[in-house]
């Protein structure tokens, strides 16, 4: 449970790090929790890769970061600061503008790392650290970069504002026990359990990545992003399935090639019935494809949550096992997917294809195949 | 305040903007900016801080006053007299 000011008590996913592992407690002071996130995600998922710089060149470097928003906590801050002066404006702080430019975070780590290729942040609502991974990928097709950074940030929890939004809009998660308040597809969901996080991911083209023999997590095959064109905030199946189908059709794929989906669900009415409905009409009711959600687990992490969910996903390549939906006691009859992974890891044989889903407001759809790097495949086609 | 006081209070707000700032060598007739590691927009969280604890309103062609540790204190002397 958070206590944020003006709020009563939420469910909300917060996490802890070494945050001054990575740079000192003054930059984090200055910076935002957004970079301080970033900084700290960019580093460990550097140092995992094994990348110092000595292969790649800075310069040919991008830093692609998803945001659903940024800035709302410091102007929140700032305004509550001068409510404590009278609203004298002579106290708003300096920093307002350079921790609230769109390009914060991705901007904090090109600093902290010295990073002298283009950095930018990728607004896209709920969608927008996949957007960052297709941005990634984008950028390698340009040939503008050889090594991109791409993830996405969530800071939302220092907001009361954007819990006060989700719950005057009846989205905001209410449970006794704040473990069983993010339970997608749960007859008994009643909404969004908002979590702060972060997760970085480093990308290299597959020449490069063999070359220097990288430990290769997965390979992005197929992506696809589109726009709902209707409504603020009411999520729509058909336009889902469309960015689905396009991601399976630039990846080569027929649907049942897919072993697990990670659903973008978050524990609201419409947005869990319109994503089930939208696999349905894509997959039918066939398995595999085998359906799990992450945010059961970790809350929604917002601008993170695409990439998050992937991260908690990837490892499936290595031990084949599907990760669970949890906290799903009574599924909703309209969400019961003959596929869905609830409770207990589902061991396969083997896991070949991840299909991330990621939506956000406004109508922004986002979807990201990643298959298992296999040499055989490659050879094959 | 004395002029203690007062010098005291600068070095307890660089102590809050860095924590790892070393005053052991610092010469009270040079810049800070030069001997620590500071910057202009550290520069102005001193002086907002001046103007949240003490209500001091330092106006912008002023700023130079605050350049050493000594000008500081010889300058914040006559307004914090009454503190």
């Amino acid at each position: 449970m958070i206590e944020l000011r003006y709020m009563q008590p939420s469910p909300a996913g917060v996490c802890t790090f070494d945050e001054t592992k990575y740079r000192r407690k003054r930059e984090n002071k200055r910076g935002t929790r957004a970079g301080c996130i970033g900084v700290y995600c960019a580093n460990e998922a550097l140092i995992d890769a094994g990348i110092d710089f000595s292969g790649y060149d800075r310069a040919r470097t991008g830093v692609y970061i998803g945001l659903t928003e940024h800035g709302t906590v410091e102007t929140e801050n700032e305004v509550y600061n001068i409510s404590q002066y009278g609203y004298n404006i002579d106290y708003w702080t300096h920093h307002h503008n350079p921790r609230t430019v769109l390009n914060n975070p991705a901007g904090e780590i090109t600093m902290n790392l010295g990073i002298t290729g283009p950095h930018y942040s990728v607004g896209a609502a709920c969608a927008a650290g996949n957007a960052a991974l297709i941005q990634g990928v984008q950028m390698f097709r340009l040939g503008e970069v050889d090594l991109a950074m791409c993830g996405g940030i969530s800071e939302c929890v220092g907001s009361f504002g954007i819990f006060a939004s989700f719950r005057a809009q009846g989205a905001l998660a209410e449970h006794h026990d704040p473990a069983r308040a993010s339970r997608p597809f749960d007859a008994a969901r009643n909404g969004i359990v908002i979590s702060e996080g972060g997760c970085v991911f480093i990308l290299e083209r597959l020449d490069r990545a063999l070359a220097r023999g990288a430990k290769i997590y997965g390979e992005i095959t197929g992506y696809a992003m589109n726009s709902d064109a209707r409504d603020f905030v009411l999520p729509y199946g058909e336009r889902q399935a469309q960015c689905m189908e396009l991601a399976l059709r630039r990846a080569g794929l027929a649907p049942g090639q897919v072993t697990i989906i990670n659903t973008h669900a978050t524990g609201t009415r419409q947005g869990d019935v319109e994503e089930c409905r939208a696999i349905r009409q894509v997959f039918g009711e066939s398995v595999p494809p085998w359906i799990n959600n992450t945010k059961s687990n970790i809350g929604h992490a917002m601008g993170a949550a695409g990439v998050l969910e992937l991260a908690g996903n990837l490892p499936s390549f290595v031990d084949n096992m599907v990760h669970p939906t949890i906290n799903l006691d009574q599924p909703d009859p309209e969400c019961a997917l003959a596929g869905l992974v609830v409770d207990a890891p589902k061991q396969l044989d083997r896991v070949d294809v991840i299909l991330n889903n990621s939506f956000g407001m406004v109508g922004i759809n986002s979807v990201v195949i990643v298959e298992r790097y296999a040499h055989d495949r490659r050879q094959a086609s | 305040m004395t002029r203690n006081e007062i010098k005291n209070v600068i070095l307890e707000i660089i102590e809050d903007i860095d924590e790892e700032a070393d005053f052991d060598s610092l010469e009270a007739d040079k810049p800070l900016r030069d001997q620590l590691d500071l910057d202009s927009m550290d520069f102005l969280d001193i002086v907002m801080e001046l103007r949240k604890r003490y209500k001091l309103q330092i106006p912008e062609e002023e700023y130079p006053e605050l350049s050493t540790l000594n000008s500081c204190v010889n300058y914040l002397e006559p307004k914090l007299k009454d503190f």
